[in-house]
């Protein structure tokens, strides 16, 4: 049972690092933001089993949710100043 | 449970100095605002791992408290940064 | 000179401040092992009129950092709207996004309204319920409504201002009642507790909800016009 559970903690630990890595790492900003917003649930996961519900409720809300939407949007922003021409022009982007 | 602790504990000091490299490293400022939530994550974990008692103790709530207010000022602070970020860009394009 | 400083000095700051990081963890949990400040707060919890231990530090014992915490959320909202006006919204979705969204909005506020009971006793409370809030306001700007569910200008920053407001005013009461500053009477401290959250819920998801929409909002006479 307790290695069991070290075995858990160490997997959990290492994606968690490896996600960070990734996300960091990414040169292209939405895929960055992507990982960031991956690299927030499963903290939000980790913080569950540390027992600690409330903080991976705000976590996975806040941290992931509303963090990631904030940043997914000024991605798009940056791709469309990088590349005016070939980007939907505004009055037909997709949301 | 101490070894859990500082599984953890190791984990978020991990990411506190990834966070922080990658803060040095990248110029662009989306780059920069993730890596600034990383290192806000490691230390968030570190409180986090601290405060985990084993499993059959209930935790510390005081670090769980700090955490909390911890992340609602990190999103307003990345909305901040980005709302600067997009007014330096239309000042740009003027 | 340069590539000395990325790759030979950098490494060796971060992990020097490592070292110390883990050295000051190893220094804390081997030290004295006297009371901690755990037990004691874990042993007033019932004192406190909530039982969730986070909620009862958050709103009893740390109550000025939550007040703080309200303030630079606020102060964070009054700088994104400094820089200017909102940029165009999100052209309006599809049918199928549409019904999901009119589907998820009433069910995120129902269960805002949940997790801000429910925090008394169980994990969830004002920050959580807020969160929750302040998703709704990003999917209704996802879809398309230019005001993101927000109401006009005036109640909008009412709403915007009602944590703090609701937090002090309770303190000045209690102040005026001849206790502390937040210092809640034993009696009184559950509702005085849950009427604190619910303006902080209100604040913290309109304040989420404005920030993602970013932008100063026009003024009712401004947004009169077309």
């Amino acid at each position: 049972m307790t290695t069991l559970l070290a075995a858990f903690d160490l997997l959990l630990s290492l994606t968690l690092l490896g996600l960070a890595v990734a996300a960091l790492t990414s040169a292209e900003p939405r895929r960055g933001v992507i990982l960031f917003i991956a690299f927030g649930l499963l903290l939000a996961l980790v913080w569950a089993r540390l027992r600690a519900p409330d903080l991976a409720l705000a976590e996975a809300a806040i941290g992931a949710g509303l963090s990631g939407a904030l940043m997914l949007a000024a991605a798009r922003r940056a791709r469309r100043r990088r590349s005016p021409e070939t980007a939907p022009r505004p009055s037909e982007e997709q949301p | 449970m101490i070894a859990t602790q500082l599984l953890y504990v190791g984990c978020g000091i991990l990411l506190l100095i990834l966070g922080l490299w990658s803060f040095l490293v990248h110029p662009p400022l989306l780059r920069k605002l993730i890596a600034i939530n990383v290192m806000g994550a490691g230390v968030f974990h570190i409180l986090v791992a601290i405060a985990y008692r084993g499993i059959d103790t209930p935790p510390d709530p005081v670090p769980h408290a700090l955490v909390l207010t911890g992340i609602v000022v990190a999103v307003s602070a990345t909305a901040l940064a980005l709302a600067f970020g997009q007014r330096l860009d239309r000042d740009d394009d003027r | 000179m340069t590539r000395f400083v990325s790759w030979v000095l950098l490494p060796l700051g971060l992990v020097a401040i490592a070292g110390v990081l883990v050295w000051a963890f190893y220094l804390a949990t081997t030290g004295e092992t006297g009371a901690r400040l755990a037990d004691l707060a874990l042993a007033r919890v019932p004192e406190t009129g909530v039982s969730n231990p986070v909620t009862s530090v958050l709103l009893n014992y740390r109550a000025y950092d939550t007040l703080l915490e309200l303030a630079v959320l606020l102060a964070a909202l009054l700088g994104i709207w400094s820089l200017g006006p909102a940029a165009p919204g999100f052209q309006r979705a599809a049918e199928v996004l549409q019904g999901m969204v009119a589907w998820f909005v009433p069910l995120l506020i129902l269960a805002a309204g949940h997790m801000l009971w429910v925090g008394a006793y169980a994990p969830g409370g004002a920050f959580q319920a807020g969160a929750l809030l302040g998703a709704a306001g990003v999917m209704l700007a996802l879809a398309g409504h230019p005001s993101a569910g927000l109401p006009s200008e005036p109640v909008l920053r009412l709403l915007a201002i009602l944590g703090v407001l609701v937090f002090c005013l309770v303190g000045l009461a209690l102040m005026v009642l001849g206790l502390g500053f937040l210092t809640y009477p034993p009696g009184m401290a559950k509702w005085l507790i849950l009427l604190i959250e619910t303006g902080a819920t209100l604040a913290i998801g309109v304040t989420l909800a404005a920030a993602y929409r970013g932008g100063r909002p026009a003024r009712a006479s401004e947004g009169a016009a077309p």
